[in-house]
C-alpha cells in the first residue's frame, strides 16, 4: 500500500465524514462556525495521528481479545492530553467547544482507524493514514462550518481571535448588521441538511470523475 | 385498430371501482374549497394574503418543474395534477400577510424541493410539504413570521395595495407608520403573553382582538374554511374521520381544562376558531399522502393531532401548534396504519381460524 492510496483514501475515497459517515456527533454539534469546525478538526487530527502511531507500534504485543479496551485507553489518554493542552493555551476556545473535546474519545472514526488500519500496518503508514483521515475530517468540518456560518449568521471567520490571537479579530467577514440570518441553519437540523448537501455534492463529483475515466480511454482508442 | 379501441371497456386501476378519483380532480376540489376562506382572509387581512398566494404558488410550480426536469421525469403530468399549487396555497395561507417576498419564496422552495421532491415526489413524501415549509420559515425567521396584522375591522386605517407591495417587496413599513403601529401579535400569541404575565383570562378578553367566540376576524375566516371543508367531506374528497376526531379531541381536552379552571384556559370554542385549527383540520391534516389511511387509524391520527394542538398551545414554546402537531403525527402515521389494518373482506376472524 503506497502513501498515495492512503492519502487519497483518507481525503476523498473513504472520507470518514462523507463516505463512512463516522464521527457525526462532533461533526453536527460544533460546526456552527468555521473556526469551531477548524479547531475541533485539528484536535481530532492530532489525536488520530498519535493514537494511530501508538496502536501500530504496539500491534504485536496486544492480545486480540482485549484490543478494543486497549485502543480506547490509548485514545482516551491522548484526548485527555489534548484537552489539557487546549485548556492551557486556548482557554476561551476550550470553553466554547466544551464537552465536545472530551467526546473525541467516542468519535468512531478514531477507533475505526485504529482497528481497521493502524493495528495491521507499520508505523509510518499508520502515521500517514492518521494525518490523511484527520485532514479529510477537518476539511469537512471547515466547509460545513463555513457554510452554516455564512448562511446562518452572515459572517465568516467569526471567533478567529480565539485561535490565532488578537490580530485575527480583523479577519471576520460579514454581510453587515442588516442580515437577519437563517436561524434554522445554525440549529441542529441545519447541520443535517448541510451534511446531506455535502454528501450529495461529493457523490455528484465522484460520478463525474468516473464518467470521465470511462470516456477517456474510448476517446484515445478512437 | 379503431374498432378494437372502441370495443375496450374503460376500466379504472385496482380496486376497479367505477369512480373518477383522479389527483387533479381532488386537488382542484381542494383549491375550490379554499376560495371562500381565502376571500375571507383577504377581507380581514388585506392584499398581502393574495400576493403571498401568488408568490408561493408560482414558486412552488416552478420549483416542481425544475426538480422534475433535473430528475429526468416528464414534468407535464405532475404539474397538471395541481398538487404543487395546493402546497403553495396552503403555505401562503399560513404566512403573515406582510412577510418579505424572499421568505415566502424560500419557504415555498423548501416545501417543494426538500419536503416533496427529495423524498421522491407526490405520494412519497412522509411529511406535509406545506407545513414543512411553514415550520422552516417559523424557525428561521421568527421576527417576521410572528408579525401579523390585526384584522381589518380593528386597525385605524386600512393598508392599500401599494402599502402591501412596499412592505412585501421592499421590506418597508407603510408610509408614516412603523412596524409596531401596523402589526400586532395574533390572538393566540397575545393570550400566551397575557397568561405568562399572570393575567386572568377575563382581563385578557378585554382586548378588542377577542370576538364573539373566537378571535375577531379569525373566527369568520375559520367559518368560511369550515364551509369549504364541509364541501370536501360532502364531495368525498376527504373522509370525515380526521377532521371530526381532531376537532372532537381538541374540544374535549380544552373543555375539561376550561371546566377545571376557566381563568387560565379559554373557552373551548376559542381553540377551534382562532389560529389555524379549522384550516388544519380539514385541509392540512387530511393530506392523503402523509396522513393515516386506515379508518380506525384516521380516528387515532386526528385525535392525537387535536390533543397535541392543545398541549403545544398551552405548554409549548410557540403560540400556534397545528403545524408541529401535524408533522409529529405524520411521523407516527405509518406505525398507526400498521396496527390498525382493517380485516380483509371475506377473511375469518383470527380466533376461529385455528379451530
Amino acid at each position: 500500500m503506497n502513501y498515495r492510496t492512503i492519502i487519497s483514501d483518507g481525503l476523498w475515497r473513504n472520507n470518514q465524514a462523507l463516505v463512512a459517515l463516522l464521527g457525526l456527533c462532533p461533526l453536527l454539534a460544533v460546526t456552527s462556525t468555521l473556526i469551531n469546525g477548524l479547531g475541533l478538526g485539528m484536535a481530532t487530527t492530532l489525536v488520530l495521528l498519535l493514537s494511530n502511531v501508538s496502536v501500530s507500534a504496539i500491534r504485536y504485543w496486544v492480545p486480540d481479545e482485549i484490543r478494543l479496551p486497549v485502543f480506547v485507553l490509548i485514545i482516551a489518554s491522548f484526548v485527555t492530553t489534548v484537552e489539557l493542552v487546549m485548556n492551557a493555551y486556548f482557554h476561551e476556545f476550550y470553553k466554547i467547544l466544551g464537552i465536545f473535546i472530551p467526546l473525541i474519545v467516542t468519535n468512531c472514526a478514531i477507533i475505526g482507524r485504529a482497528e481497521a488500519f493502524a493495528s495491521r500496518n507499520p508505523v509510518h503508514a499508520a502515521a500517514v493514514d492518521g494525518l490523511a483521515v484527520g485532514t479529510g475530517f477537518t476539511l469537512v468540518l471547515v466547509v460545513l462550518g463555513g457554510l452554516r456560518e455564512l448562511i446562518g449568521q452572515g459572517t465568516l471567520f467569526a471567533g478567529a481571535h480565539l485561535m490565532f490571537g488578537e490580530a485575527a479579530r480583523s479577519w471576520v467577514l460579514s454581510f453587515g448588521p442588516d442580515y437577519a440570518g437563517v436561524l434554522l441553519v445554525i440549529l441542529p437540523p441545519g447541520a443535517f441538511l448541510g451534511l446531506a448537501l455535502l454528501v450529495m455534492i461529493r457523490n455528484v463529483l465522484d460520478r463525474v470523475v468516473v464518467r470521465r475515466a470511462q470516456t477517456a480511454p474510448a476517446a484515445v482508442a478512437a | 385498430m379503431l374498432y378494437h379501441n372502441a370495443m375496450q371497456f374503460r376500466t379504472s386501476r385496482a380496486p376497479h371501482l367505477p369512480n373518477n378519483y383522479r389527483i387533479n380532480r381532488v386537488m382542484g376540489e381542494v383549491l375550490l374549497a379554499l376560495i371562500p376562506g381565502t376571500l375571507a382572509m383577504w377581507w380581514y387581512f388585506g392584499w398581502g394574503v393574495l400576493i403571498n398566494i401568488a408568490l408561493a404558488c408560482s414558486t412552488a410550480v416552478l420549483a416542481e418543474w425544475l426538480c422534475l426536469y433535473a430528475r429526468g421525469r416528464n414534468p407535464l403530468p405532475a404539474l397538471a395534477d395541481l398538487s404543487a399549487m395546493v402546497t403553495g396555497w396552503l403555505l401562503a395561507l399560513a404566512l403573515s400577510p406582510l412577510l418579505p417576498w424572499w421568505q415566502t419564496v424560500l419557504g415555498s422552495l423548501f416545501a417543494i424541493i426538500v419536503a416533496k421532491q427529495l423524498y421522491g415526489g407526490l405520494g412519497y413524501n412522509p411529511f406535509n410539504p406545506a407545513m414543512v415549509g411553514y415550520v422552516f420559515l417559523l424557525i428561521s425567521f421568527p421576527v417576521t413570521m410572528t408579525r401579523w396584522l390585526p384584522p381589518d375591522v380593528l386597525s385605524q386605517q386600512t393598508l392599500s395595495l401599494a402599502d402591501n407591495l412596499r412592505a412585501i417587496f421592499q421590506g418597508l413599513p407603510p408610509i408614516s407608520q412603523g412596524w409596531d403601529a401596523v402589526t400586532q401579535a395574533t390572538p393566540l400569541d397575545q393570550m400566551r403573553t397575557g397568561l405568562s404575565q399572570n393575567q386572568m383570562l377575563s382581563e385578557i378578553r378585554q382586548n378588542p382582538l377577542w370576538g364573539d367566540y373566537g378571535a375577531r376576524g379569525w373566527e369568520w375566516c375559520a367559518n368560511w374554511f369550515l364551509l369549504g371543508g364541509l364541501y370536501l367531506v360532502w364531495r368525498k374528497v376527504i373522509s370525515w374521520r380526521i377532521p371530526a376526531s381532531l376537532l372532537g379531541a381538541l374540544l374535549l381536552i380544552a373543555g375539561l381544562f376550561w371546566l377545571a379552571d376557566p381563568e387560565t384556559h379559554p373557552f373551548p370554542a376559542f381553540h377551534l376558531f382562532s389560529g389555524a385549527t379549522i384550516l388544519g383540520a380539514f385541509f392540512i391534516a387530511t393530506d392523503p399522502v402523509s396522513a393515516s389511511t386506515t379508518p380506525r387509524g384516521q380516528l387515532i391520527y386526528g385525535a392525537m393531532i387535536g390533543l397535541l394542538i392543545f398541549v403545544i398551545r398551552t405548554w409549548g414554546d410557540y403560540p400556534d401548534a397545528v403545524a408541529f402537531a401535524v408533522l409529529l403525527l405524520n411521523m407516527a402515521a405509518p406505525t398507526i396504519d400498521h396496527y390498525t389494518q382493517p380485516t380483509v373482506f371475506g377473511a375469518r376472524p383470527k380466533s376461529s381460524h385455528g379451530t
